[in-house]
């Protein structure tokens, strides 16, 4: 068995909820789909801390350049599911700069094979779009068989791709 | 005797609240509250005018929703597909005045830094209800 695998294994035993394992997905709570799916994906609750969706659920008039502000009942019910089912494993716990899942040390690790062209892609607009890739993304899928590779990406990509 | 008069006010109130609140969820009753609010008529050219332009700042109405919003907008920041705003292309738009409340908020502050007066979503809607299939 090569190291990949066990880790794999291990990371699916012990930890069952993180975003990017095979393991069970967090079902979308009905509210957060509707306010926040609105605009852009529905990110997994486990993919930041909790720290991180708590100054973000604060500052929703200011949220990545627009106004996403809602209704105090919404921000409360919100609030309430992130916090019980945001990232705790260790490599999420630790909050990444802005609140940014993509400055999460784990996802630039993961990423790292791909440099800014194929980020500025038209079909991928910017790494913030999960689904331009990850064809799962928006049902908490995130494994390598759900993976398509962007319009307009180069050849030379393609090796890394089941990295 | 006390009661005998008060129960037809009751009703009375009871009613025009229900009929407020199932005009208040067509298009066409939100823009006839507006303009009750500000008692004038709505001006389509002008809400259009709000809407293709910019404020200031570095989006318009039109960045996400299209300068013809009968079809489809985009996020200008996200790429996410939002359903066409005029109300004959979406049988959804405008049929939930608290949405319509949140939405124009929201993106009257992004787009504009200010909320909306209620005479300039009157003439956006107005001009919005002009776009027919």
């Amino acid at each position: 068995m090569n190291r990949k695998l066990v880790f794999a294994l291990v990371t699916c035993i012990f930890f069952p909820a993180l975003a990017d394992s095979k393991g069970p997905v967090v079902p979308l709570l009905p509210k957060y789909q509707q306010e926040c799916a609105a605009c852009h994906l529905a990110y997994p609750a486990g993919m930041l801390p909790a720290a991180s969706w708590r100054h973000m659920m604060g500052s929703l008039d200011k949220h990545f350049g627009t106004d996403a502000s809602l209704d105090e009942a919404s921000v409360r019910e919100i609030s309430t599911w992130l916090n019980a089912n945001a990232g705790t494993y260790k490599r999420v716990k630790e909050a990444p700069p802005q609140d940014r899942i993509t400055q999460s040390a784990w996802f630039i690790r993961k990423h790292r094979a791909l440099d800014a062209p194929v980020w500025q892609l038209a079909s991928v607009k910017s790494a913030a779009n999960c689904a331009a890739c990850h064809t799962q993304a928006a049902q908490g899928q995130f494994n390598e068989s759900g993976l398509q590779f962007p319009a307009g990406l180069e050849a030379r990509y393609r090796r890394f791709w089941a990295d | 005797m006390h009661r005998f008069f008060l129960r037809p006010l009751i009703c009375a109130a009871l009613m025009a609240g229900l009929s407020l609140s199932a005009h208040a969820t067509s298009p066409a009753g939100q823009l006839e509250g507006y303009s009750a609010q500000t008692g004038t008529p709505a001006q389509p050219a002008r809400g259009q005018l709000l809407f293709t332009s910019k404020h200031g700042k570095e989006w318009s109405c039109a960045s996400c929703h299209t300068a013809s919003p009968t079809v489809d907008g985009k996020h200008a920041s996200t790429g996410k597909v939002i359903s066409p705003l005029a109300p004959a292309f979406n049988p959804q738009s405008f049929t939930d005045p608290a949405k319509t409340e949140k939405w124009f908020r929201r993106n009257c502050n992004d787009v504009m830094g200010r909320v909306c007066t209620t005479s300039e979503k009157a003439d956006v809607l107005a001009w919005l209800l002009t776009l027919k299939r």
